[in-house]
């Protein structure tokens, strides 16, 4: 399949909830694509050093314990440190509407809260995929804008 | 090491856009049935290994035959790789099988060649969980491990023949459970009666049984003579399904036979000329 992307699905920090994560990596793969699960509980530098390893074009964060403000852009600040500047980055679980302007500024290219259905992530994956959107492009895009 | 030009060409080896020649180098599979503790049993050995040694691991996952695309969650199971001291001088990769059969695509036999040429001391692949026959590995790496657990059957599963008989080394975890004794005591007999039997170990990650013997033992496991025969074989069968399945013709073939109703025979001979 032309348009199959590796994607990393990841659970950064102290958070046990799981079930969303895995939906989504399963709707990924469902859809053709190549998804690595990270397993719960990373850091941002052990998300980073998947992303480089697996040679990976997008990353899902899902956060559902109210870090994301603190964790999805370090993540975005470090995968440009590491020069992955070309890596998409999305976002899901429990991200309240308040929070989502900054995330988008720090990199964040779409946010996918519960309800979503699987085949809007599956769209938004297939024209990212078209786009230079990276975390490093200049571009201030993002998805449902 | 550029991690991420080394991933990067990995990519464009796998998807066909960079082609590699054949390195000699110390190749170990790690084999047996789902859920019998291939990936614990690696990263015991991996906890052991670095930082002295530089490893790769390439874990192969399967690919949906449906859809295409595949979950690949080996890594899950690697702690080493959250050591600081320890993951630098690690590789690690998920491979999904995408078109080929069998628990090993050929293009991991690639992707170990580049690995070396990377300076790696030591190259291990981890398998798809594997049943009695298949036996791809042998095509790929110079050593076979071969993890069982207990409670997988009789006695007569250790006689029948198959992968057991490629093994260089055979290990049975979950020695904390019951019933591990007798998988190890089946084993001895069966492969006691073959001229060069490979050692048998028996190990728990849940209390540690065996795993420092077993990390020892790696490094200069012997290659058993009598699976030459058998290893050149996998690798003239492996070769032949690659030159089928990249053939340009394989997927219009494909559809043809499941829309039009060409027959098995007509597709052979149009995929031969």
């Amino acid at each position: 399949m032309s348009g199959r992307q590796r994607i990393v699905i990841a659970k950064p920090g102290l958070d046990g909830h799981d079930r969303g994560a895995k939906v989504v990596a399963r709707a990924l793969r469902d859809g053709g694509h190549e998804v690595i699960y990270t397993g719960l509980r990373r850091t941002p530098q052990q998300i980073v050093r998947t992303i480089m390893d697996e040679d990976a074009r997008f990353v899902g964060l899902s956060s559902l314990s109210g870090a994301h403000s603190h964790l999805f852009p370090k993540i975005c600040e470090l995968l440009r440190e590491s020069g992955l500047n070309d890596v998409v980055v999305f976002g899901g679980g429990i991200i309240p509407t308040e929070d989502r302007p900054p995330l988008y500024a720090s990199g964040v290219r779409a946010i996918f809260g519960p309800g979503t259905p699987s085949d809007e992530i599956l769209r938004f994956v297939n024209q990212a995929s078209t786009m230079d959107c990276g975390v490093g492009s200049d571009s201030s895009w993002h998805w449902g804008e | 090491m550029d991690r991420r030009l080394l991933a990067r060409q990995l990519s464009a080896i796998e998807n066909g856009e960079m082609q590699v020649d054949y390195v000699e180098g110390d190749v170990i599979a790690i084999t047996g049935p789902p859920g019998v503790g291939k990936s614990c049993i690696l990263d015991a050995i991996l906890q052991r290994l670095t930082p002295e040694k530089k490893i790769a691991v390439l874990a192969v996952d399967p690919t949906s035959p449906l859809s295409g695309g595949a979950l690949l969650g080996d890594r899950i199971r690697l702690s080493v790789l959250d050591d600081k001291m320890k993951s630098d001088s690690i590789y690690f990769r998920s491979v999904a099988t995408r078109s080929s059969s069998g628990s090993i695509p050929s293009i991991v036999r690639d992707l170990a060649s580049h690995l070396i040429d990377n300076s790696f001391d030591l190259i291990f692949i981890e398998t798809v969980g594997a049943g009695q026959s298949e036996m791809r590995c042998a095509a790929i790496a110079n050593r076979i491990v071969v993890v069982e657990g207990p409670a997988r059957g009789d006695g007569i599963q250790a006689e029948k023949a198959g992968l057991l008989e490629l093994a260089d080394l055979i290990v049975v975890n979950k020695s904390d459970l019951e019933g591990s004794d007798k998988v190890v005591n089946d084993l001895t007999i069966s492969l006691g009666l073959t001229t060069d039997p490979p050692p048998i170990i028996k190990t728990s990650t849940v209390n540690g049984e065996g795993l420092e013997e077993l990390a020892n033992l790696i490094p200069n496991l012997e290659v058993r003579n009598s699976s030459k025969r058998a290893r050149h074989r996998q690798q003239l069968v492996m070769a032949h399904e690659s030159i089928l399945t990249q053939n340009p013709q394989f997927e219009a073939i494909l559809d043809r036979m499941s829309e039009e109703g060409l027959a098995l025979e007509d597709a052979l001979r149009e995929l031969s000329e």
